[in-house]
């Protein structure tokens, strides 16, 4: 994922993270490795279930408080936030990093004004002066785009609308120039509109203030428009990474296949049928043996279901990491098979592979 | 499925009367205020004056955001609300002001799909007995034998296997229990299905399930399907025709290809040009988009509804309310100065042709 020589700004090794419950152990997260250049934006794909928020609220520590057990190494800037202390983690935390979550309305404080809740952002984490505070806050509602800063910093979350809610929100998580912004699905409240308003806004303050960016959701329209890299997540691991527009023009992974092929499109042509992944993502305390996504993989080999795949190189394009058994040649071929319009059953017998055992 | 002479084939109308008309349909409400002495204040007024013809066998599309008054527009027509002005028909058939044993009986022809699957289902009930409510309501098949065999057949008709008759909601992963909303609402074969966000909830794997069963039973039963989502990519896939919805009025409806390929109506475009597409190829190239928030529909801005955020507005926006007409296009819009070819292009809509 990196482009050689910049260190990143973030470093993800091999990051585990288990919840143990009454049912058994959800093995939420399972040894996943990524880096965030600075400046950059990572794209996180993936759907309910896929582990992608638990990694990101982890490397804040916010999975501390519910008993997830961790393994693995977050560097940030040198420093591990899986053993750095409470106190030196709460410092780095809306200062250095600061989050955005889906849901802007439970992620203010209904009964104080928006500029309270800003001013008690920057004062966190600077020793500054109350009004000096307010000042800032008021320029931060502006860089955010909210008309009228200094009539709006005095009102409730409940007086704004939510497009205007998810911006207070980016003003608070700015409030101390972040180095590094996880957005977690910072558009899935929002309506189409709002949502555009929302990213050109991120894209903006990214080109200004020079932050990197994680950006976590199920949307492959947001992570093309925002992600300069991607990571698709399936069942707590990553299991394909690329740069964004190698990954849309050429996926290895069955999996990403089967998101791309069954989102109906606004460009192109309007397809005769959506291709949708068959079944259902499994349990994350009971996963299936060898590759997670074998039962659901049109493509599976009997022996798929034995042997865990691990996530490397794609031969000749050292950019592009995929977790799958099957043989590169075998891949680009299906793809090619899949792009001119072929069912996942054409596109095996096109490759000459055997029909999937289940 | 095929067997069964009893569901409609997709017939086009002999007389082209429309399965479903609205003229004038309107719903106001009111704001109160006050506990003991309630006084109505104001009103919002959520879907307000909307004219809308539904034909037979064709689906189609309602888009609009949050408050554009879509899902009261179906509740109107399921008649779960009253209107506060405007007739609907049904067949030729005045069904606004239907009470009682007829409204039931005329309920048999049309059904809901809701957007969530998981507070639509009684978690306290079989998913048997939920599908087969359907037949208890309306006193149908009462042999208990015939009920299930008929219950265990819609279950295989949308891909559910019958030998969960017994299971409870619960067990079902979400895009399964769609499945059985889906089951539910075509137990009586009606003539109408209205499915308010049906994918929304799900997660992008299923929701390509859940959209091609849709297409599917619509085409194998004859239903005409109104579809209401505020995803343009979905609507575009789905439906035959679109009506845009903009504080509780249409401001443009067309079939799919003119209306996505020459959007005509300044907030269709601003629509179009705000979906993300998945091609990074794409990025980075210029996108107009839509400022400011849609206004309060208890107090919508006069003239043109949109005047307030439109790139386009002139003074005569704000005195002159637009009628939804024919603008040498395909589609009808409510415009007084509708969009081009080249401003089409210059907001960036992906599907513009």
């Amino acid at each position: 994922m990196s482009a050689g020589g910049e260190p990143p700004l973030l470093r993800v090794e091999d990051l585990r993270v288990e919840f143990p419950t009454e049912d058994g152990v959800v093995h939420a997260v399972d040894g996943i490795t990524y880096q965030v250049l600075p400046g950059r934006t990572l794209g996180i794909v993936g759907e309910s279930g896929s582990g992608k928020t638990v990694s990101s609220l982890t490397t804040l520590g916010l999975t501390r408080r519910q008993g997830a057990r961790v393994w693995g190494r977050i560097l940030f800037e040198g420093q591990d936030l899986v053993t750095l202390p409470e106190d030196r983690l709460r410092a780095i935390r809306g200062n250095d990093i600061a989050m955005i979550f889906q849901d802007p309305l439970s992620s203010l404080h209904p009964l104080y004004r928006v500029g309270a809740q800003l001013i008690e952002a920057v004062r966190a984490h600077r020793d500054v002066s109350k009004s000096r505070a307010r000042e800032r806050a008021i320029e931060l509602l502006g860089l955010v785009g909210i008309p009228d800063p200094a009539r709006r910093v005095d009102e409730y979350p409940h007086e704004f609308s939510g497009g205007m809610r998810q911006r207070a929100m980016i003003a608070m998580a700015l409030a101390n120039e972040p180095k590094l912004l996880i957005a977690d699905e910072p558009t899935t409240a929002l309506d189409v509109t709002v949502q555009a308003q929302i990213l050109a806004l991120m894209e903006r303050l990214q080109r200004e203030l020079g932050m990197a960016i994680v950006i976590i959701t199920h949307d492959l329209g947001v992570v093309a428009e925002m992600a300069d890299d991607i990571a698709v997540m399936y069942a707590g691991r990553i299991v394909e990474t690329a740069p964004a527009a190698r990954l849309f023009a050429a996926p290895e992974h069955p999996y990403t296949w089967g998101l791309l092929k069954s989102i109906p499109r606004l460009d192109g042509e309007r397809a005769e049928d959506l291709v949708p992944i068959p079944g259902t993502p499994p349990s994350l305390i009971a996963r299936p043996p060898g590759c997670h996504f074998h039962p659901r993989c049109p493509y599976a080999q009997p022996d798929h279901a034995r042997i865990d795949p691990a996530l490397e190189p794609v031969p000749d394009e050292p950019s592009q990491h995929v977790a799958c058994l099957l043989q590169a040649d075998v891949r680009r071929r299906l793809w090619r098979q899949l792009q001119a319009g072929d069912t996942p059953e054409q596109a095996l017998s096109a490759a000459g592979l055997p029909g999937a055992p289940v | 499925m095929s067997a069964d002479a009893s569901h409609h084939p997709p017939s086009p109308d002999p007389q082209g009367q429309p399965l479903v008309r609205a003229r004038g349909l309107t719903k106001h409400f009111p704001i109160t205020r006050g506990i003991v002495v309630r006084r109505a204040i104001g009103a919002v007024k959520a879907v307000d004056g909307i004219d809308l013809e539904i034909h037979r066998g064709e689906t189609l599309g309602i888009v609009g955001e949050t408050g554009c008054g879509k899902s009261t527009t179906a509740r109107l027509l399921m008649r779960l609300l009253d209107a506060s002005a405007g007739e609907i028909s049904f067949e030729g058939r005045d069904i606004t002001r239907l009470t009682g044993a007829p409204l039931k009986a005329m309920r048999r022809e049309m059904q809901m799909i809701f957007q969530d699957p998981h507070s639509s289902l009684n978690p306290r009930k079989t998913i048997g007995s939920i599908i087969g409510e359907p037949f208890a309501i309306h006193g149908l098949l009462p042999d208990k034998a015939e009920r299930r065999r008929e219950v265990q057949r819609l279950m295989e008709t949308v891909g559910l296997n019958p030998e969960h008759y017994n299971r409870y909601p619960h067990e079902f992963s979400g895009g399964q229990r769609q499945r059985i909303g889906v089951a539910r609402a075509i137990a009586l074969n009606p003539k109408l299905l209205i499915a308010d966000e049906p994918v929304s909830a799900l997660d992008v794997s299923i929701q390509a399930q859940v959209l091609n069963l849709l297409r599917d039973l619509q085409r194998r039963l004859g239903l005409t399907l109104v579809f209401i989502a505020h995803d343009l990519s979905v609507v575009r896939h789905m439906c035959d025709r679109v009506a845009v919805m903009y504080l509780g009025k249409i401001v443009e409806i067309g079939e799919n290809e003119p209306l996505y390929e020459f959007p005509r109506h300044p907030y269709t475009g601003a629509l179009l040009a705000a979906v993300p597409v998945a091609d990074p190829s794409l990025h980075g190239s210029e996108r107009r988009l839509l400022g400011g928030d849609v206004p309060s529909p208890a107090n919508p801005p006069s003239g043109c509804r949109f005047h307030t955020r439109c790139p386009k507005a002139e003074p005569l926006c704000a005195a002159q309310e637009p009628q939804l007409e024919r603008k040498g296009s395909d589609t009808l819009a409510a415009c007084h100065f509708p969009l081009e070819r080249e401003e089409v292009a210059q907001m960036g809509v992906r599907s513009a042709r």
